[in-house]
């Protein structure tokens, strides 16, 4: 048996690493390890409810919008108020342009060049003038760099990267089509960070984003813009992304079989209602293929390999969070939440499937279709490459759907509802994040925070084994994998980054307090 | 370049806040050789990555063109390639070849509590701590970049505990871990996030070896000299004693918390993705780019329970 230890994995958000067991090349025992602690919980203890929705929108740079939403849920849940129509208009188009903005920087930055050879750049032989200047930046840091001692770092950040024969595609003219698509991808992913400042002030950590709804509504030139933004969003999705995830699968096709992973929960988001309901993508839980109602009062958390000294599976409102940074045995500050015992795999991937079984009529048109072109199985799609296919049909019936929200906005209408923070109460705001099944939960007393917990979607994936030793989503999905080259282990990373990892997120976890059930979850 | 351009490429007085391609043809001349391009090494402590991704929302120049015609960005977590030892040993090489070539950019805080509540990669079969990246990277620096508030001073991670716990893992600024470091230039980009153009001019000034005029609080005062409410949006509205009560009316933002007056930056100018700011979208002005971001004593964000 060999231990194969990654760390850091890059290309995601925060801290992660993983040990791997492996024997004869094949993985049999995975740890993975979640290397940050921040504590937010302690730090929001004795402070304005209203600076809630500020302060863990920076627990995470890449989903903060998601953060805002549902601590802002929380908080109006506490006040017993509901957003106006234009508030929750404007909240999921933000969230959705960030859903896009997420899902296209994970398939082109964080994911793609697991796949594709960025080296083929140096075979370019046309016209364009972007890829003609990267062509030239690269042969010049080759060439110069070599002569000089610092080898090492010509053609950062691209290179170095895992070396082994067969890991990268070998049609030139699909890594060019990638590679320019790597380039045209921080555009779009930028211009989708446009809209969501154009709605809600700035972006990463939105400004506004209040309780009631939201601080303002564009003006019409702003719309203008975002509607020409959204065209060629949808243009790029439907054109470069789609196209390019199938051609990236049919070209490992492998992975299909790998990374499998076949229980699913989802809180639900973008509601229709301004009372939280008919979420256009649907609540609920999978289970070896069988979906059903979601339940919040079968959700615990177990800390047996967690650093934290606190008793084990209670109610994750139920404990406190003790950090233990001493404690034996303990690998990850990351803790394992359990659904009815059972680890549960939440994002783009656990949505589709969901609703997919639940009979949404958009997703399962897109998902056959896909399918049928890839002439694979619905099992098959679960699996490392449907999490990479999940996140291109929600980013397209995500645009069509701004476009529908933008056009429901009524301008002589408030952007929000007053909010006036109780003397005492309690408040649940649950929903999607791009990683999956978000939830804050908020206790007030004497008009302060008295506690406040988040529980979030990489907790879910990343989460270490269990009381019982059973390991989360992202653990299963990588037993029994094998590995080529210990060296260079590009099997194990490409199938943690289909999880879109976010660590800053999933370590903070927010204890201590009342149960769910006590909460009236909007 | 002249000195016309210079001003306008790292966003000075002439208020033209972008970086024109044809401007940044004239930096070019400067860095078309690859051992000419700045190196830079980006390291994450307790951070939210918000920093990074607001780099990434760079329009002028766009991040491609940053990478590859100004810097050479040798490690970031987030976006290079290099994954585990492949990582480290980028790291490592820089240390052990005791290169002095780089700039280092930090972002996020620091825990003083113990090192493991931040690790990055492992050496020898042993976890290394984020600040013990910081300190072996910092001393041969050309010079170290505090990138948002949390590395410049410590912000939400270290924020005041209210109740009588402590600071979770007593978490710092970037600047604690160095007091005894010689470093040879120290700067801080607040900032919560901090605004890709201030992190990009600043760079690009560190690379032409110009000179940058820092406050009191370690900012470029190009990008720190004003306040927000010296060119707020709202400013007619407040000399006209026009208030908002509540978030989403009209009027100035003071009655709301806003923090505009001791607060200094230039975004109403600016913008965020060049479409909207703090203030305009009626939220207001939190206070990000200040020391005291987000506690302001006992005060918090907003003072008020009623808007």
């Amino acid at each position: 048996m060999k231990k194969i230890i990654i760390d850091p994995i890059t290309r995601i958000e925060g801290h992660l690493s993983v040990e791997l067991e492996v024997d004869n090349g094949i993985v049999k025992d995975v740890f993975v390890r979640g290397d940050m602690f921040r504590g937010f919980e302690t730090i929001l203890l004795g402070r304005n409810p209203f600076d809630a929705v500020q302060i863990t929108q920076r627990i995470c740079g890449v989903c903060p919008i998601s953060h805002g939403i549902e601590s802002s849920r929380c908080v109006e849940n506490a006040c017993s108020v509901i957003p106006n129509t234009n508030g929750r208009l404007i909240r999921n188009i933000a969230l959705a342009s960030n859903f896009i903005q997420s899902h296209i920087l994970h398939f082109y930055h964080l994911s793609a060049l697991d796949f594709v050879d960025i080296t083929a750049i140096l075979k370019y032989t046309g016209k364009d003038e972007k890829l003609n200047r990267i062509k030239a930046w690269a042969q010049s840091e080759l060439s110069e760099r070599t002569k000089k001692n610092d080898k090492f770092i010509a053609c950062s950040p691209f290179l170095p990267r895992y070396e082994g024969e067969d890991f990268y595609i070998k049609d030139t003219n699909l890594n060019i089509t990638a590679i320019a698509n790597y380039i045209k991808a921080l555009d779009i992913r930028m211009k989708a960070h446009k809209l969501v400042a154009i709605f809600v002030g700035r972006v990463p950590h939105a400004i506004g984003l209040v309780a009631g709804g939201v601080a303002g509504l564009p003006d019409k030139q702003a719309i203008a813009m975002a509607e020409k933004i959204l065209w060629e969003i949808s243009d790029f999705i439907n054109n470069s992304y789609i196209p390019d995830v199938i051609a990236v699968a049919k070209n490992y096709l492998d992975y299909l079989n790998i990374g499998h992973f076949s229980d699913f929960l989802a809180y639900g988001e973008f509601p229709q209602q301004n009372d939280g309901t008919q979420p256009y993508f649907m609540r609920g839980i999978v289970s070896n293929g069988k979906k059903s109602e979601l339940d919040l009062s079968k959700i615990t958390e177990q800390v047996r390999f967690s650093r934290y000294s606190s008793e084990s599976n209670l109610h994750p409102s139920l404990g406190k969070t003790v950090a233990d940074e001493k404690k034996e045995n303990a690998y990850s500050w990351i803790k394992a939440p359990r659904y009815n015992g059972k680890p549960m795999e939440v994002g783009p991937l656990a949505r589709v499937v969901i609703n997919y079984l639940g009979g949404h009529t958009e997703i399962k048109r897109e998902v056959d279709s896909l399918l049928s072109n890839l002439g694979i199985s619905f099992t098959q799609f679960q699996s490392s490459l449907g999490r990479h296919a999940s996140r291109a049909i929600e980013a397209k019936l995500l645009c069509k759907k701004i476009s529908e929200w933008i056009s429901l906005l009524d301008y002589n209408q408030m952007p929000r509802n007053v909010c006036e923070i109780p003397q005492s109460g309690n408040g649940a705001g649950v929903g999607e994040a791009p990683r999956g099944a978000l939830g804050h939960w908020i206790s007030i007393k004497n008009h302060v925070i008295e506690n406040y917990q988040a529980v979030v979607p990489t907790t879910w994936n990343a989460s270490p084994k269990d009381d019982s030793g059973i390991g989360g989503p992202m653990e299963q999905a990588l037993l029994n994998i094998s590995i080529k080259d210990e060296k260079n282990p590009i099997e194990a990373a490409r199938v943690v980054r289909t999880f879109d990892p976010c660590l800053a997120c999933a370590v903070h976890c927010l204890n201590n307090g009342r149960k769910i059930s006590e909460y009236r979850v909007c | 370049m002249n000195r016309r351009e210079f001003i306008k490429i790292t966003g000075g007085i002439t208020a033209i806040f972008t970086f024109p391609e044809v401007i940044l043809a004239g930096t070019r001349v400067t860095v078309s050789k690859a051992a000419a391009r700045a190196s830079i090494i980006w390291l994450q402590g307790q951070s939210c990555s918000g920093d990074s991704v607001s780099l990434l929302n760079s329009e002028d120049p766009d991040i491609a063109s940053l990478i590859t015609n100004h810097v050479s960005l040798n490690f970031h977590q987030t976006i290079s390639i290099a994954t585990g030892d492949t990582a480290i040993d980028i790291l490592l090489k820089t240390i052990k070849e005791q290169r002095k070539d780089y700039i280092l950019v930090f972002e996020g805080s620091l825990p003083k509590k113990s090192q493991i509540f931040c690790t990055i990669g492992e050496v020898n079969n042993k976890p290394v701590g984020a600040s013990e990246w910081l300190t072996l990277l910092a001393k041969n620096a050309k010079a170290v970049v505090a990138c948002g508030t949390c590395a410049a001073y410590g912000c939400i991670p270290a924020a005041k505990v209210r109740s009588q716990q402590q600071n979770p893992t007593n978490s710092t600024s970037i600047w604690e871990f160095l007091k005894d470091t010689k470093i040879k230039k120290r700067i801080n980009i607040p900032g919560c996030p901090a605004h890709p153009d201030w992190v990009i001019g600043t760079l690009i000034h560190l690379i032409m070896n110009k000179r940058i005029k820092l406050d009191e609080y370690g900012r470029p005062l190009i990008y720190f000299k004003k306040t927000v409410h010296d060119r707020c949006e709202h400013l007619e509205e407040y000399k006209k004693e026009i208030f908002a009560n509540n978030w989403g009316e009209k009027g100035c933002l003071y009655k709301l918390g806003c923090l505009g007056i001791d607060t200094h930056c230039d975004i109403p100018m600016r913008k965020w993705l060049k479409v909207n700011s703090c203030t305009k979208c009626g939220g207001g002005c939190i206070g990000c780019t200040e020391p005291p971001f987000p506690d302001y004593g006992n005060r918090g964000i907003f003072p008020t329970t009623k808007a």
